[in-house]
Order: structure tokens, then C-alpha cells, then sequence
């Protein structure tokens, strides 16, 4: 199972990396989003504090501000954590989009009548859409702190070890998710309607561009059953990691449900691979 | 022992039965043909046969192997040349061969040795590092059929070798089909819409239609069910005589006279000319004209089925995969 999976990945990765111009888009779209969502929406920047107001009224919005978006004040930062777990988002999105091909064209069928487990197959396109997603997240991160992304003043390396563990997961998850839809379906078409109708509810009902808790209730509820709310609170508590400390209990809930969702989709997913490969 | 034994196979999809109730034997070391229209029920064969889809009713056994129950020892002992272009255009000729290669678990010090050996079996070696892509429709088929061959198959399956390629391209792959035939004494299943191919290369043939089997032994017993092969002679003079006295003569079936020519049936018409010759001209005839025509399969298949190969349209999904492939082709 484990030198198959391999093999296969290695092809899925081969395949991206030989191919320049998507490294540039890669790249590019990024800084793009940031540059549009992080530096155009400023919603933080709504509200202009007047040069003479009292510093205590100052302490206090500021004081507002940071337990809505989650200990910041500055929006740029609070939705560059956000952005970074949307990338992953929607990077496992296309990871179907190759199961189709290959499908399309006849590949599958010669992976099929290969004495390889099924699983190993599901496996490598999960494999290779995590490697990606987790390239881009870092991407984005640098990018975002070239743009001025400001970090917590006890932030450092343990931290970027925690975000790319959290960032591991949720792609797992999400990877596994979208294989999963993917394998039955036989047309790239019926593939785009399913994940366009998916990202944007993804991305929108989730605390990665919008507090929570400035949410209508139907919404809160949809946003809290979402995954990548906790891939982002995760993210934006380490990236904002103060001397004042983490809060572990938050933190350790926050990879619990991570972990659960990357666990149930990728099993899912190998478990429906023998069934939902087979043609006919 | 059997290579492959299928009873009663049947493959249903939905109302349409594809495959219904097929029975057949392929022997070890034979080169066994599948010959048939487009949807006939040929590649919904080979996929029951390859563990691709799963038989509806019936049973077919790989080497004593169930393809339902021993689905990976099946798996394992088979190889696959599909209809399809399925090589990854992304990577080079070795690439795809190492790929290959680990799929079936052979070493990579024996994998390299032998994806030599096989490249240089179908002229490819010295395109091997170069990518897919700007390999010609040709060798890209080549390709393929070197894969199908990294792991010493006891059975190799070819579905449709040589669609879509010229004719010079055609024989060229014939000539490796036979090679390895040959060289391997390998088993082959192959499908093909194509008569001469299947003349050319199978030891065996299987007419196929609307899924069943509708005549099965070599190419040359087919042929003879016709009657055999037409000579005809035109001679200096003519009469009721001589049509008797070449009646008798050896291998002849049939004579009919329409004017100075003489139409003879006969069985294996290369020996039976030579000895009709010779017989006229014992009885001091002379020669003028002399031709023989053999029956060919498309004949047979007419009588058969009841219609031409030829005439047989294929659905709107196959032209569209046959146009895709051409598109890859020609890239």
C-alpha cells in the first residue's frame, strides 16, 4: 500500500511542479486575495478613531475590537489567518478534478486492473492535494507578513509548527472530502457545479473573513458545524501568540475536531474507493 | 490447462445486455481474437476478464483464478493494453515505465533492466527520456504496449492494438504482436473490429455479435466454411467432359462452366492449383487465364451475421473517444 501511494504521488507531484506557469499562478493568486479581501474589506478600519479621544475610550474599542476578531485590531491580520486556511480550501477542491481526468482518459482503468489496493489510489491524489495546499498555505503566510501581517510579540517557531499541523488536518480533511465526492463522478462539468456550489458557503460561513459572533444565529450554527472556522482559529491563535500566553483548552478543542474530521474523511474515502471506483 | 475459461459470462447494463452468456476457452500459449463491430460486447469482455467490472451471471477464470474472487492474483499474472491512450502525457517514456513498473512490484534493478529490454523490443529506447507528449499516435500505442509488458504477463490483453494508427504503423505493431508471440511464448487476447488483423495475427477467432458468439475456430476452418477458395481457369477449349474430368481431381468441390471459364471451388486453393495445372495439362489443354481468390473474413462474417463489418456505425460515445484519441494523437 505504502510503496503504491508513493509512486503515485510522486506522479501527481511531478506533474505540478514540471508545469511553470501554474508554479506562477500559484504564486500570484494569493497575492491577490490579499491584496482584495485583506487590504480592500478593511472592516476593522470602519471605525476612525478621532486624534483626541481619551486613551481610556481608545483602550476600550480597542479592547471591543479585539475580542470580536479574536485578539486583534488589525483586520489585515485577523483575515491573512483566514486566507490562509481558504487557500487550503480551495487547492483540495481540484483534487478531484485529476481523479476525473484520469478517469476521462483511461488512466484509472489501467490503475484498476494494476494489482494495487484501491485505497492506495484515493491515497495519492489526497497526498499530493495536501503537499500543495500546505506549499500555498506557506506561501500565503509569507506573503502576508511581507504585506504587513503583525504577528503576536511571543510568536516563533513552535508556532509555525502548530499552524502547519493545523493546516495538515483541515487539508486531509478537506482533500478526503472532496476525492470522496469526486469518486463517482464521470464528467469535470458535474465536478465544477458540485464545487462551486460548495467553496463560497465554505469560505463565507466560516470565521475565516467574518467574526462569528457578529453572525445572524442560523448562521453561527452552520459556521461552528464548519471545519475551516477551526482550521482558522487555530491559525490566527498562533500567529497571534502574545506574551500573555496561549489558551491551551481552546486550542486543544480546536485540533480534537480537526483531527476527528481529517480521520473520518480520509478513512471515508479509502473505505468507498474498491465500491466507488469500479466502473459500471 | 486453460489460459482463460468463461461460462455463460453475461454483463448487463440496465435493459442492455452487452456480453450474454458467453462460453469460451483460450489455451495456454495461443493468440486468441475477439472479432466484432463496435458494440458488439468485445471491451465489456475484456473488462469482466480484466477485473475491471464485475459479471453479471457466469463465471470466467484467469489461469484457474475466479476474476470476482481472486480479483488480485488475476491482477497480478494479467496485462492490459486498453483501447484508450493511458499514458501520463506529463511524464517521459521511463517515467511512465518506472511508474508501470512499481505498480506491479517489480524491483526497480529488475525494473530497469527490463524496461530496457522491452523498449528496445517496440524501438522506443532511445525516445525513453523524452515526455509523452511529443511522442507521434505510433509510439505512444508502442508505449503502451511496452507497459503492458514490465511485469511478464502470463496473459496479455490487447484491446483494439492498432485503431486509429496508418497502415504502416499497423504492421509495424502486428510485427511486434507476433514477437512476442514468438519470443515470449506468451498468451494474448486480443479484440479487434479490423479482419485482416485478425487474420493476420490469430491463431483462433471469435465472431462476436450483440454479445454472443457466433462462430468460433482458426481463421483458415472459417474461411473453408464458405466452401473453400475459387480458381478460375480459362482454357482453350471447353466441354462437359472435361468438367467432369476436373471434377474428380483432388481437393476440387465444385465446378461450374460459363463459357470457356471454369469456376472451381476448392479446399487450400495454394495446393490445389498447382496440381490442377498440372493435371490440364496432362489432358493437353491449354492455360490462357488463371486466378485465384480466397474468401476473407469480412465474407465470412457476412454469412454469418448476416451483414458486413463494414456497415456497422459506431455510437455517439465511441465516436467521441475516437475522435479524442486522434486529437492525442496528432498533438
Amino acid at each position: 500500500m505504502i510503496s503504491e501511494t508513493w509512486a503515485l504521488t510522486v506522479r501527481e507531484v511531478k506533474k505540478w511542479v514540471r508545469e511553470p506557469i501554474l508554479l506562477f499562478m500559484m504564486i500570484i493568486q494569493p497575492v491577490i486575495w490579499l491584496g482584495l479581501f485583506g487590504k480592500a474589506f478593511n472592516l476593522t478600519g470602519l471605525i476612525q478613531l478621532p486624534p483626541n479621544l481619551p486613551p481610556q475610550f481608545r483602550e476600550m474599542i480597542n479592547q471591543m475590537l479585539r475580542s470580536t476578531f479574536g485578539g486583534t485590531t488589525d483586520y489585515f491580520t485577523y483575515m491573512a489567518a483566514g486566507m490562509i486556511c481558504v487557500i487550503v480550501l480551495f487547492t483540495a477542491m481540484f483534487s478531484g478534478m485529476s481523479l476525473v481526468w484520469d478517469r476521462r482518459f483511461g488512466f484509472l482503468n489501467k490503475l484498476l486492473a494494476a494489482p494495487i489496493p484501491r485505497g492506495s489510489i484515493i491515497l495519492a491524489k489526497i497526498n499530493s492535494s495536501v503537499m500543495r495546499g500546505m506549499f500555498q498555505a506557506i506561501l500565503v503566510l509569507g506573503i502576508a507578513m511581507g504585506l504587513g501581517l503583525k504577528v503576536g510579540d511571543a510568536f516563533g517557531p513552535l508556532d509555525v509548527l502548530g499552524i502547519l499541523a493545523a493546516l495538515a488536518l483541515l487539508s486531509l480533511g478537506l482533500s478526503s472530502m472532496f476525492v470522496a465526492i469526486t469518486i463517482r463522478i464521470k464528467r469535470q462539468e458535474t465536478l465544477m457545479a458540485t464545487v462551486n456550489l460548495l467553496n463560497l458557503p465554505l469560505m463565507f460561513a466560516s470565521s475565516a473573513l467574518f467574526p462569528i459572533t457578529q453572525m445572524p444565529d442560523w448562521l453561527q450554527t452552520i459556521a461552528r458545524l464548519n471545519p475551516i472556522s477551526y482550521g482558522c482559529n487555530t491559525v490566527r491563535a498562533f500567529i497571534l501568540h502574545s506574551s500573555e500566553g496561549l489558551d491551551l483548552s481552546s486550542l486543544t478543542f480546536n485540533f480534537e475536531v480537526l483531527i476527528a474530521f481529517a480521520l473520518i474523511f480520509s478513512l471515508a474515502g479509502i473505505f468507498f474507493a474498491d465500491r466507488g471506483l469500479r466502473k459500471g | 490447462m486453460s489460459m482463460v475459461e468463461t461460462q455463460n459470462l453475461t454483463k448487463a447494463f440496465g435493459k442492455l445486455v452487452a456480453v450474454d452468456h458467453v462460453s469460451f476457452d483460450v489455451k495456454e500459449g495461443e493468440m486468441f481474437g475477439f472479432l466484432g463491430p463496435n458494440g458488439a460486447g468485445k471491451t465489456t469482455t475484456i473488462n469482466m476478464l480484466t477485473t475491471l467490472l464485475k459479471p453479471t451471471d457466469g463465471t470466467a477464470r484467469i489461469n484457474g483464478f475466479d476474476v470476482v474472487k481472486d480479483a488480485n492474483k488475476v491482477r497480478s499474472i494479467i496485462g492490459l493494453v486498453p483501447q484508450d491512450l493511458t499514458i501520463d502525457d506529463d511524464l517521459s517514456g521511463m517515467e511512465n515505465m518506472m511508474l508501470q513498473s512499481k505498480l506491479y512490484h517489480v524491483p526497480e534493478a529488475e525494473a530497469r533492466r527490463r524496461i530496457e529490454e522491452v523498449l528496445r523490443l517496440v524501438d522506443l529506447w532511445n525516445d525513453a527520456k523524452r515526455k509523452v507528449e511529443t511522442y507521434s499516435g505510433g509510439m505512444r500505442k508502442r508505449l503502451e504496449l511496452a507497459e503492458g509488458l514490465i511485469h511478464y504477463p502470463k496473459l496479455l490483453f490487447l484491446d483494439e492494438p492498432t485503431l486509429g494508427l496508418d497502415v504502416q504503423t499497423r504492421t509495424l505493431m502486428w510485427d511486434y504482436i507476433r514477437k512476442l508471440k514468438e519470443e515470449q511464448k506468451m498468451t494474448v487476447f486480443l479484440t479487434t473490429h479490423y479482419m485482416e488483423e485478425a487474420d493476420a495475427l490469430c491463431d483462433r477467432i471469435a465472431i462476436i455479435d450483440h454479445g454472443q458468439i457466433k462462430a468460433l475456430d482458426s481463421p483458415r476452418a472459417l474461411k473453408d466454411r464458405l466452401g473453400g477458395d475459387v480458381i478460375e481457369l480459362s482454357l482453350s477449349e471447353h466441354s462437359a467432359d472435361i468438367t467432369k474430368a476436373i471434377l474428380t481431381l483432388p481437393l476440387v468441390r465444385e465446378v461450374k462452366n460459363y463459357g470457356d471459364v471454369y469456376r472451381i471451388k476448392v479446399l487450400r486453393g495454394e495446393e490445389a492449383l498447382p496440381s490442377l495445372l498440372e493435371n490440364i495439362m496432362k489432358m493437353n489443354l491449354k492455360v490462357v487465364r488463371v486466378s485465384l481468390t480466397k474468401p476473407t473474413l469480412d465474407q465470412v462474417y457476412l454469412e454469418i451475421a448476416g451483414r458486413s463489418l463494414r456497415e456497422h456505425e459506431g455510437s455517439k460515445e465511441e465516436a467521441m473517444r475516437m475522435r479524442r484519441n486522434m486529437m492525442r494523437m496528432r498533438t
